[in-house]
């Protein structure tokens, strides 16, 4: 080995506690982008694969009743490939021992053979027998809930007839991969599920007898998508058919996308802010730290070797450090990724399998990064050393230039001791290296305040959607549309307190090039359980002859603004056209949403006084006989207790929030205390001659402590209030780049995000300033009389 | 017992005792001292002279308090310094020890008058800043950082910052060692100066001969013990010095 390389070794060695810092640092950055972006491949490459696996279907049809001969019509259809009918029916399921209500879907499989379209994936157990009467299959999420194995019972209300059903097998299914009941915010896998029983089975009970209500088929390739669903449409039409929608409507896939696109998201902007800070920090660290070994720089040119050669073993060095922490960051971000996949898997995307894959871009992309960043930061100091005469670098540096600070211009300065002083002209004589290390301290504190701040912005948005805008106790629909009289028996039941009917239109809303396929609610204008909110978050009433929109909904998706002219394209009944005034936006954090007044709905629809179903608030302490009561009215199809579903979303995010609040917190904690520790270590080392020539003058061990720490906690707390406002700025950025229709995070910071971003930065200060105290113990006092600089 | 002795005989502060030193660089053992008997009166201008490696800034170390010997025993006054703890070397260090260094050593962010605060501000009965700053004749520089001083300026700060607390003995090792022949001959002039008006037991290491004419005993070290010690009779003004 060279001589060159082994004083590389030696110093890499020398220096280890500092590479180690810069290393946390790196692979902070590191970590986290290998975490992101392993995950989001992984789900993508998983669902990809499943989607062909298992058949997922591109186009899908919802109509009232069709014959089964008409099948033979779909299928002729030039551009689709495979084609097969369903029977779909909402029900409601009765577990032995759980009294809320659970509603279900069920879906027909072949009689004989296995499906053609929208395989199922066996997790346990089988498929159902050919002709058997009352076998099921469960959906995953479902059976996991509630603990059913194959050979367990349940029950369920179909068409208004109980029927008991045996479970055979536990499956997950391509169409099911997230499962939201519909008109549901969140998952809540106890209170809604999938099943699958045989189509002669399903048809008898639910009075579809050689028909069908539900189509699904894929296309042959290079097919156009939209003439298909145009011609799917004109032959169902007639059928009550509420038209086709490819993939990009299909519930789950579009969860599953919006979800997906959310990740994507936060594996670029969070590794590169992250990545970006990490960058910076080892910039400002690696150049200080370059700066001190001037000296040494002038005795390996005086010995003739050239700046390309000092250069490139300082950027060894360098590149040393930054692999190091690459290495590390890549390690930890796969074992993150792996985590963050499964747990996705667990709480929100029902995958059989999931095929977990680092792509090596990835690793080479986080090479580069961290390469870059280190050689960067190097340079500069490299090229800077290397220019200097080596007579002038091995001489004693002249002594820095001081001058009295702004404190004691103005005449404060006899309140101050020397030490003091000494600190306050060491930060202004540097103002710049002060400013850098204070902005590196608080990146820190703004990185862990991103961190963090998922937590309360979910509780700030669970707090508006459900105490300010949904506050119903229980939202109920009915099997169709009916009359308002349902609404007098509803709040006739014990227990309710109050009633409200709503009316809900699936519909397509168009304006310009731009449409979105949802429905439009119509509201009680003074409504006391669902009500809107303004940009303030205040309740409004919903005007008259007019719709009001999310303001994502108006200004991301269709880009209108009130005074425009809305076309709704009911997906109901006769399927009206219809024209409606854009009258107001409101404010909504979770899902997007169309209201308008029910009266005015109810007159777009050519309708009497008609209700989809009704919010109710219920006096606690009756919701198990209520629940009893509504289970057995067979016009209500689907019930959603908000209190349940608040905690269902808790149980289903927390674990995601929990495992990302930990990775976040300790990168974020990786990455100060790599800055802190590295701005204090790298000060001992410019400053160690002059605190031990203080320790030779009789200065105690506190005293000289007093002046070095001194220093790195007036930075440390300046760095604080400037931490808390990147934390601000890196959680804007990242509230602007999450937006989406799932929901929009709010820009709400609370104390404790403050106080963790702030706490990060004391305990790094703490922690560095006890290992800088005991380096100070063991300051080499004889050697100072003797060496300079 | 210090009280017991006749006003004009000479006072002893250090006295050491059959001293040693050993070093341990990796395996090998390094004696740097080999058993010194030595001992130094105040007012006395003493000069360690010697080569390199015998062993007199490991002396001036053991005597500062920055070093403890591996044998023998040395006592400052009546205060042993062997077996004093760190923080007792601190103190003796801080209340009765002025350095001066070859390279200054000077806080680059104090000025003159606030170098010299910094030790008078720790210490029992330190002169005022400025009145030693006059003493070494930098009465007209006090605002002045390191960075607007010369060598031999920031060198007689250095001695102004040894000399405030009023020490018992001030140390200097090679004060002159980074400066050139004429700007050494004004810091020795100070040194002079001090040892004569403040009586202040003064100890020189250099290896320059040249400047041994100036002291009131030579003590010429080699190989770790104490080769050789020499009163001069007709001692030479720091002025009349050249090398």
């Amino acid at each position: 080995m060279r001589a060159l390389d082994r004083k590389l070794f030696r110093d890499l060695w020398h220096l280890r506690g500092q590479v180690l810092a810069i290393a946390a640092v790196i692979m902070g950055g590191v970590a986290t982008m290998v975490m992101s972006l392993s995950t989001y491949d992984s789900l993508v490459g998983t669902r990809d694969r499943f989607y062909a696996e298992y058949r997922f279907a591109d186009v899908f049809a919802v109509l009232k009743r069709a014959p089964e001969p008409l099948a033979e019509r779909l299928a002729a259809i030039p551009g689709v490939e495979r084609m097969e009918t369903r029977v779909r029916a909402g029900v409601k399921l009765e577990v032995a021992g759980f009294s809320d209500p659970i509603t279900g879907q069920l879906l027909s499989l072949p009689d004989v053979g296995e499906a053609r379209l929208n395989r199922l994936h066996i997790k346990r157990g089988r498929l159902v027998q050919p002709w058997s009467a009352d076998e099921v299959v469960l959906s995953d999420t479902f059976a996991d809930a509630h603990g059913f194995q194959p050979g367990d019972t349940l029950a369920a209300i179909i068409h208004g007839k109980r029927k008991r059903l045996v479970v055979v097998g536990v499956a997950v299914s391509p169409e099911y991969v997230y499962q939201i009941a519909p008109g549901s915010m969140f998952p809540d896998f106890k209170r809604y599920g999938v099943l699958w029983m045989g189509r002669s089975a399903l048809a008898a009970a639910y009075d579809m007898d050689g028909a069908f209500n539900h189509a699904s088929l894929t296309l042959a390739r290079g097919a156009n998508l939209q003439d298909v669903i145009d011609r799917v449409d004109a032959i169902l039409a007639p059928y009550g058919g509420t038209g086709a929608y490819g993939r990009r409507h299909q519930f789950s896939n579009r969860f599953l996308t919006e979800e997906l696109k959310q990740l994507r998201t936060m594996a670029t902007v969070f590794p590169a802010i992250f990545l970006g800070v990490a960058a910076f920090l080892l910039n400002i660290v690696l150049s200080r730290l370059i700066a001190l070994q001037r000296e040494q720089i002038a005795i390996l040119k005086a010995f003739g070797y050239g700046y390309a050669v000092i250069g490139w073993h300082y950027v060894k060095l360098v590149l040393i450090m930054a692999s190091i922490g690459v290495a590390a960051g890549v390690a930890l971000g796969a074992w993150f990724g792996q985590g963050l996949a499964h747990v996705y898997r667990e709480t929100t995307f029902r995958f059989p399998y999931l095929d977990y894959e680092l792509n090596v871009g990835v690793i080479a992309i986080a090479f580069a990064v961290g390469a870059l960043a280190a050689v960067s930061g190097t340079l500069l100091a490299v090229v800077r050393a290397v220019r200097l005469p080596p007579a002038e670098g091995m001489r004693a540096e002249m002594p820095e230039v001081y001058h009295t600070t702004l404190v004691e211009r103005l005449g404060l300065a006899r309140w101050v001791a020397a030490p003091s002083r000494m600190i306050l002209r060491h930060i202004e004589r540097r103002p710049l290296k002060s400013l850098l290390t204070t902005l590196g301290i608080a990146c820190a504190c703004g990185l862990m305040m991103v961190g963090n701040y998922q937590r309360g912005a979910i509780d700030f948005m669970v707090d508006v959607q459900f105490r300010q805008a949904a506050r119903e106790d229980l939202a109920l629909s009915f099997i169709e549309p009916t009359s308002g009289r349902a609404l007098h028996e509803l709040a006739a039941l014990p227990g309710v307190d109050h009633v409200e009917g709503f009316r809900d239109v699936p519909a397509i809303l168009r304006f310009g090039q731009y449409h979105h396929r949802g429905s439009v609610f119509g509201i009680q204008p003074e409504g006391e359980l669902h009500r809107s909110l303004d940009r303030s978050l205040r309740p409004v009433a919903v005007p008259p002859g007019g719709v009001v929109l999310t303001d994502h909904l108006a200004e991301k998706i269709l880009h209108v603004k009130p005074g425009d002219l809305l076309t709704v394209e009911v997906l109901e009944g006769s399927r009206p056209v219809r024209q409606v005034p854009v009258l107001g936006i409101t404010r909504q954090f979770l899902g997007v949403s169309a209201y308008m007044q029910h009266d005015s709905l109810n007159a777009l629809m050519r309708e009497g006084a008609t209700v989809s179903g009704a919010y109710l608030a219920v006096e606690p302490g009756t919701e198990p006989e209520l629940y009893a009561r509504l289970h057995d009215r067979p016009r209500v199809l689907g019930m959603v207790a908000n209190k349940a579903a608040i905690q269902s979303f808790y149980a289903t995010i927390g674990e995601f929030i929990l495992f990302y609040n930990f990775v976040a917190t300790l990168l974020a904690g990786a990455i100060g205390f790599g800055v802190v520790y590295n701005a204090a270590r790298i000060s001992l080392s410019e400053r160690g001659r002059e605190l031990a020539s203080l320790r030779v003058l009789g200065f105690t061990h506190g005293e000289i402590a007093y002046i070095l720490l001194g220093e790195l906690a007036l930075l440390t707390l300046a760095a604080i209030p400037i931490g808390f406002i990147v934390g601000v700025a890196l959680v804007g950025i990242l509230v602007v780049a999450f937006q989406s229709e799932l929901y929009r995070l709010p820009l709400i910071l609370t104390p404790e995000n403050y106080a963790m971003g702030a706490s990060v930065v004391i305990v790094s200060a703490l922690l560095s300033g006890l290992l800088l105290w005991l380096r100070l113990g063991r300051l080499d006092l004889v050697a100072v009389l003797k060496t300079r600089e | 017992m210090i009280s017991r002795m006749p006003a004009d005989a000479p006072q002893p502060v250090f006295v050491a005792r059959g001293l040693t030193k050993v070093y341990r660089m990796g395996e090998v053992a390094v004696h740097a001292l080999r058993g010194i008997d030595l001992t130094l009166y105040r007012g006395e201008l003493v000069v360690l002279l010697g080569p390199s490696g015998s062993g007199k800034s490991t002396l001036l170390n053991i005597l500062g308090g920055l070093d403890t010997p591996s044998g023998g025993e040395v006592r400052y006054l009546d205060q042993a310094l062997t077996g004093a703890s760190e923080a007792e070397l601190t103190r003796f260090r801080r209340e009765h020890v002025g350095f001066v260094f070859q390279f200054y050593n000077l806080i680059p962010s104090l000025t003159a008058r606030e170098n010299v605060a910094a030790v008078t501000e720790i210490a029992r009965a330190p002169m005022r800043p400025e009145d030693a700053l006059t003493l070494v004749g930098l009465g007209n520089r006090l605002d002045h950082f390191p960075a607007q001083l010369s060598g031999g300026e920031q060198q007689r700060v250095a001695i102004a910052r040894a000399v405030a607390k009023n020490p018992a003995v001030l140390l200097c090792d090679e004060p002159t060692g980074a400066l050139d022949s004429h700007t050494g001959v004004v810091v020795l002039e100070v040194l002079e100066k001090v040892n004569r008006e403040l009586g202040t037991l003064t100890v020189l290491i250099t290896h320059n001969a040249g400047i041994a004419d100036m002291a009131d005993r030579v003590i010429r070290m080699s190989d770790g013990r104490i080769a050789e010690v020499h009163f001069n009779a007709q001692k030479r003004a720091a002025h009349e010095l050249s090398w």
